[in-house]
């Protein structure tokens, strides 16, 4: 089975249009790139995309009542409603530093981005 | 004088405690400048700290940060240098009495204050187009908010808006709250967009696959229904002069609106003071220190024009103290000329208006309408440089070489195919 995959390439403002082409979950062909990393980035897209996840989690005792954060990793995105629903789980007590690491889900590490 | 209002000195008051604003504050503390930064929410950062996704700083701090990391990291400079700041202050006024004699009047938990000042930089930032500005009529229903009070909801207070969304507009700001919501398992039903194009940068775009969110190209959203709450909104479909097309409408299910039609630069303080206005920004006219009409009154950030890169608007931050100090110090902001500034073909917007020609400036424009394989040109220097793509989305950033303009009465600038 054939799969074509038409993405407008994000890794630089010129936005090629790329195309890649798959045959059995094998990459037979990608066009439309400028340069290397566009290609790159275009078969990670087709074959296994990933995605940095951000939210907020409640938190006690903070100036604000949630802190935002982020997984520290992109994360495959067949697995992105699997870890929204830890997230929503989570809370959290001040004091939270910002870059502190305040839980971690399948090895991926879930990182604070405002401070409480 | 303002009898009974305790008084305050400074050299400069920085209004507004965004990006903009605090950019702003930490350079004039490292020029020597005596500062007093003001802001009326509860906290420092103006909308960074309800940004919560990645896609700040690439240039200013070279490093890609949410907007609260963004945020966080301009507030610990602006604290380690003693930057003095107020929070949940709120500015009710500016009077400007001379060109070094300026009062900021404004109100906070501790009572009213009158702030003197030679210079003020003006960061106040923008505010959202609500419904009515868009022409949506219909029933007065809980459910309808801006994108940017949807998003002060949940990822500052942790409250969800809603369930069923239609989302109007599809530019950056759109289009990062139709994930927020889909993230959080509400259903976005739509995005409708009233231009043939999407408006938002590419990356953003992206968004709408990720989550199969429908997009209407030349669509608008003309009417909401409901009883107490958002039950069903009116789409009808618009032709290439975005009239309405008789019989293209049909109705979506929803429980909530997000209206995310743009920003409007925040000026009413200013045009109170006589500050003159460029009606395609929305934003002061300003020179290449960007001081207004008003001599000693500067103004940086969306307050300027709306960038979508919060790189630029702590750029014009620092731009704007650097002006502040200069018309402290000599006792304004001279010049020998100003040089005209125009728009040109397929030119929207741009800023600064007047150039002193004697350094150098970043211009920033937008254009009219998305072009590949373009140039920015200005025909009075020569000028050229060559743009793959130039999109209405994304703010053009040029840099002028003073010794390249120095010798202009006018410049046009223009983005023509090469
Ligand atoms: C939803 C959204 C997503 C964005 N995403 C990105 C992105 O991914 N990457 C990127 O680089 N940029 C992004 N931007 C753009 C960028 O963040 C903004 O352009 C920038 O934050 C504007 O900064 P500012 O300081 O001019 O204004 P603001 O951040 O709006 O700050 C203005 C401040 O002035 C204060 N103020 C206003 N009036 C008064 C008064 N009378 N008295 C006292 N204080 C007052 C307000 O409280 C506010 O704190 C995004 C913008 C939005 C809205």
């Amino acid at each position: 089975m054939t799969k074509t995959y038409r993405f407008t390439c994000i890794v630089c403002p010129l936005g090629c249009s790329i195309e890649v082409r798959i045959e059995d979950g094998k990459v037979v062909g990608v066009t439309g790139h400028t340069c290397p990393r566009g290609k790159e980035w275009a078969v990670e897209e087709a074959t296994n995309p990933k995605r940095v996840i951000m939210s907020v989690v409640p938190v006690e005792g903070g100036a604000l009542p949630t802190v935002s954060v982020k997984t520290a990793d992109p994360v495959p995105k067949e697995l992105i409603p699997e870890l929204m629903k830890f997230l929503m789980e989570l809370k959290l007590e001040a004091p939270v530093e910002i870059g502190e690491v305040v839980a971690e889900w399948n090895g991926i590490k879930i990182v604070a981005t405002r401070g409480a | 004088m303002f009898p009974g209002i305790p008084m305050l000195n400074y050299d400069v008051v920085v209004i507004g405690g965004g990006p903009a604003g605090m950019a702003a504050a930490v350079r004039a503390k490292e020029l020597g400048l005596n500062v007093l930064l003001l802001d009326e929410n509860d906290y420092l950062g103006g909308i960074l700290p309800q940004c919560i996704h990645p896609g700040f700083g690439l240039h200013y701090f070279r490093e890609e940060l949410t907007g609260p990391e963004f945020a966080a990291r301009l507030a610990k400079r602006l604290v380690e240098l003693g930057v003095e700041y107020r929070t949940a202050a709120r500015v009710m006024e500016i009077r400007n009495y001379s060109d070094l004699e300026k009062v900021v009047i404004f109100t906070s938990p501790s009572g009213a204050y009158q702030a003197w000042a030679k210079a003020i930089i003006y960061a106040a930032g923008a505010r959202e187009r609500h419904a009515f500005e868009i022409g949506i009529v219909g029933d007065r229903v809980a459910g309808v908010y801006t994108a940017g009070e949807a998003q002060t909801l949940m990822d500052i207070y942790g409250v969800m808006p809603g369930r069923e969304v239609v989302i109007v507009g599809s530019g950056d700001v759109g289009l990062i709250m139709a994930r927020r919501f889909a993230l959080e398992g509400a259903k976005v039903k739509a995005v409708v967009e009233l231009m043939p194009y999407p408006g938002g940068l590419a990356r953003n775009v992206m968004i709408l696959r990720d989550f199969d969110i429908p997009l209407y190209l030349s669509h608008k959203v003309v009417e909401v229904r409901g009883r107490g709450r958002v039950e069903k909104v009116k789409v009808v479909k618009v032709d290439e002069n975005l009239n309405e097309i008789p019989g293209s409408e049909f109705w979506i299910e929803a429980d909530t609106l997000i209206i995310s039609a743009g920003l409007v630069p925040s000026v009413k303080k200013l045009t109170a003071i006589g500050v003159e206005i460029d009606p395609s920004t929305g934003g002061p006219v300003v020179n290449d220190r960007l001081e207004t009409s008003v001599p000693g009154v500067f103004v940086a950030g969306n307050a300027l024009l709306i960038n979508d890169l919060v790189d630029y608007v702590a750029e014009q931050g620092e731009l704007a103290a650097e002006g502040a100090k200069e018309f402290i110090e000599n006792g304004g902001i001279g010049s020998r000329k100003w040089i005209r500034v125009e728009k040109g073909e397929n030119v929207r917007l741009l800023a600064p208006h007047r150039l002193s020609g004697e350094r150098d400036v970043y211009l920033y424009l937008r254009v009219a309408r998305p072009m590949e394989d373009v140039e920015l040109r200005i025909p009075e220097v020569g000028k050229r440089v060559k743009l793959s793509l130039a999109t209405p989305a994304e703010m053009l950033r040029v840099k002028l070489k003073a010794e390249e303009i120095r010798n202009s009465e006018k410049l046009t600038v223009e983005v023509v195919r090469e």
